[in-house]
């Protein structure tokens, strides 16, 4: 299958600190997602996953690495103008729905916030129009448009951040933790909201997260962020199949099941750090399933 | 490892009516008529607004209309308040009652730049410095600094050695250093705000500073601002109280609370009403501008919305 690939990071750095002693919150990842697909980015707190997303979508100036969305090598856009109109083509779902939502700004003017930064819907009928288009198509009434942020639900906070992300009509979104501050009852219904969404608009989505179960029900392929790298990156199944590198096997443990039997016998592998000194590469173990290791790793890893 | 297979669709909603559960209780009104109506629950608020519209109206209208002048000295000394002088006379046998309202013209008018100064320099150093971090931050804020280890009242004293005292030595000198507490505190606020992630979500919309600025820092600063305001407006009245109280402030025979409180308080055993109402104005006007911004603080914040 010839899939287009509609970004590509190659050798991402970001660090934070002095230069003298910095702290590598992303070292030298490189990974690509294919149009229409979801990537799903899984890890620990801490590992990079987030600080990965703010980089791609230039919330931060990237220390090192090229980003290409598109063809273009967004890393390097200064100009304000193209970076407007990249801004347009990328959004960004966050995590936190009580944080994410101005509680001075009623949805409306949330919703509208980008048609004010880049002139468009300038007439008033027309982006009431508009307005209630994107809250009917996250779940919500029209009625809300007038509401305040914190007169709805978490679950609800989070559809308008979706419609905000919408508003711009992206092509691309990064979900960052999405449902990860939501009720359990709730995450269902945010996960097959932003599937519906996904297949309606014909979206890529960055999925970030370290519920591994949503993960696997909404993500294409996986990849696996460890100590600011990737360790691992495949298809879902592979990964959780036929993962390779012990990190993924241990965070796979950890993953409860709704079956009471099973989860009597469930053991956690517990996984240990191990320094290396020959060079890491990514090695090929099946067709797009990477895995980063040292060729000795990989060998005994293997087994 | 076994593993529980998820169809899509698998979480279907059942038994919930989202249109019933999510209809509205009351009607949308605009953001300004809310503000007014949580502004009038507030009693207290009410009342200072309405006293400082009628001092502000008695400051306007008085000096003019009234048969005596702030400076005509009437030749009836130190007299006691009555049905021909309401609020008595001073030891010049100036009218007091007509004075007051003369004074409340400089009081008011110091009071009300210094708001503005306050505004205007110290809103915008501050939202600058704390949206820019780092050492534009560092060097805006060591600035201000410098500008407060300078006391105000040196500030004023060295420039009347150069011009004639009065209300113009006193607004420059709130210039410089009159707005560094509110940079200080918006700064701050800023600094909070700006790692907030709805406004990282603005960012990732393609939004400039200034639109951060208007849209996101300064709505939710503007609590704090009001509140610093509101001490900014009677400290200022207080300063130009105390420095005319000192001779520092407006030259005779020009009135300000200051001044009369100042003479007055040398004949407070023997005269009392040249003290009280100087005093009483200052405190009345002081006490209804706090009640006046507790209030638009509550009433500009949403969450408050019943």
């Amino acid at each position: 299958m010839l899939q287009k690939k509609i970004l590509e990071v190659n050798g991402l750095k970001q660090y934070f600190g002095s230069a003298s002693n910095p702290i590598k919150a992303v070292d030298d990842i490189s990974f690509y997602v294919y149009e229409g697909e979801t990537l799903g980015l899984v890890g620990e707190s801490g590992s990079g996953k987030s600080t990965t997303g703010r980089s791609i979508i230039r919330l931060y100036d990237v220390t090192g690495g090229d980003i290409h969305f598109k063809g273009q090598n967004i890393a390097a856009i200064k100009s304000r103008k193209d970076l407007k109109h990249f801004n347009k083509e990328m959004q960004m779902i966050f995590q936190d729905p009580y944080a994410s939502l101005n509680p001075r700004m009623t949805a409306s003017e949330i919703i509208t916030e980008g048609f004010d930064i880049h002139g468009m819907y300038k007439n008033k009928k027309e982006r009431a129009e508009k307005v209630a288009e994107l809250l009917e198509a996250v779940g919500l009434n029209r009625m809300h448009a007038s509401r305040y942020a914190h007169e709805f639900s978490g679950g609800q906070r989070q559809r308008i951040g979706i419609a905000r992300a919408l508003s711009l009509d992206p092509s691309f979104i990064i979900a960052d933790e999405p449902i990860s501050a939501l009720d359990v009852s709730i995450q269902a219904q945010v996960v097959n909201l932003l599937k519906q969404i996904q297949r309606e608009r014909n979206l890529t989505y960055l999925f970030i997260a370290h519920d591994l179960s949503m993960v696997k029900y909404i993500s294409d392929r996986i990849a696996v962020m460890y100590r600011g790298k990737i360790v691992e990156i495949g298809p879902a199944d592979d990964i959780y199949n036929t993962p390779r590198h012990p990190y993924t096997k241990s965070l796979l443990s950890a993953v409860p099941q709704p079956d009471p039997l099973s989860e009597r016998t469930r053991t956690r592998i517990p996984y240990v750090h191990e320094e290396t000194d020959g060079d890491m590469i990514a090695h090929e173990v099946s067709t797009d399933h990477y895995v980063f290791a040292t060729s000795e790793q990989l060998a005994r890893w293997q087994l | 490892m076994t593993e529980q297979k998820l169809r899509d669709g698998a979480f279907d909603i059942v038994g919930m009516h989202r249109e019933e559960q999510e209809q509205l209780s009351s009607k949308p009104v605009s953001f300004w008529k809310e503000v007014l109506y949580r502004f009038k629950q507030n009693k207290l608020a009410v009342c200072g607004l309405i006293v400082l519209i009628i001092i502000a109206l008695m400051a306007i209208i008085v000096p003019e209309v009234s048969q005596y002048k702030y400076s005509d000295q009437l030749g009836v000394y130190n007299q006691p308040p009555s049905a021909e002088h309401w609020f008595g006379t001073d030891d010049l046998g100036r009218d007091i009652f007509v004075r007051i309202w003369a004074g409340a013209r400089i009081s008011l008018f110091i009071g009300i730049t210094a708001a503005l100064i306050d505004v205007i320099i110290g809103v915008i150093w501050g939202s600058i410095a704390g949206l820019a971090g780092g050492r534009t931050d560092n060097i805006m804020m060591r600035i201000a600094d410098v500008l407060t280890a300078v006391p105000y009242l040196l500030v004023v004293i060295i420039l009347i050695v150069v011009m004639e005292p009065g209300l113009v030595p006193m607004i420059i000198a709130l210039c410089i250093t009159g707005w560094v507490n509110m940079a200080r505190i918006v700064r701050g606020e800023v600094m909070s705000i700006k790692n907030q992630e709805y406004v990282l979500a603005a960012r990732t919309l393609g939004a400039g500073t200034a639109h951060l600025i208007r849209k996101h820092l300064i709505p939710n600063a503007l609590g704090a601002i009001l509140v610093t305001m509101t001490l900014t407006v009677p400290a200022a009245i207080f300063t130009e109280a105390f420095l005319s109280y000192l001779g520092l402030g407006v030259p005779a025979p020009r009135a300000s609370w200051g001044t009369m409180a100042s003479e007055g308080n040398k004949a407070l055993m023997s005269y009392p009403w040249r003290l009280f109402f100087p005093a009483f104005f200052i405190s009345l006007t002081i006490f209804a501008f706090n009640a006046v911004g507790d209030g638009l603080r509550d009433a500009l914040d949403p969450k408050l919305r019943k």
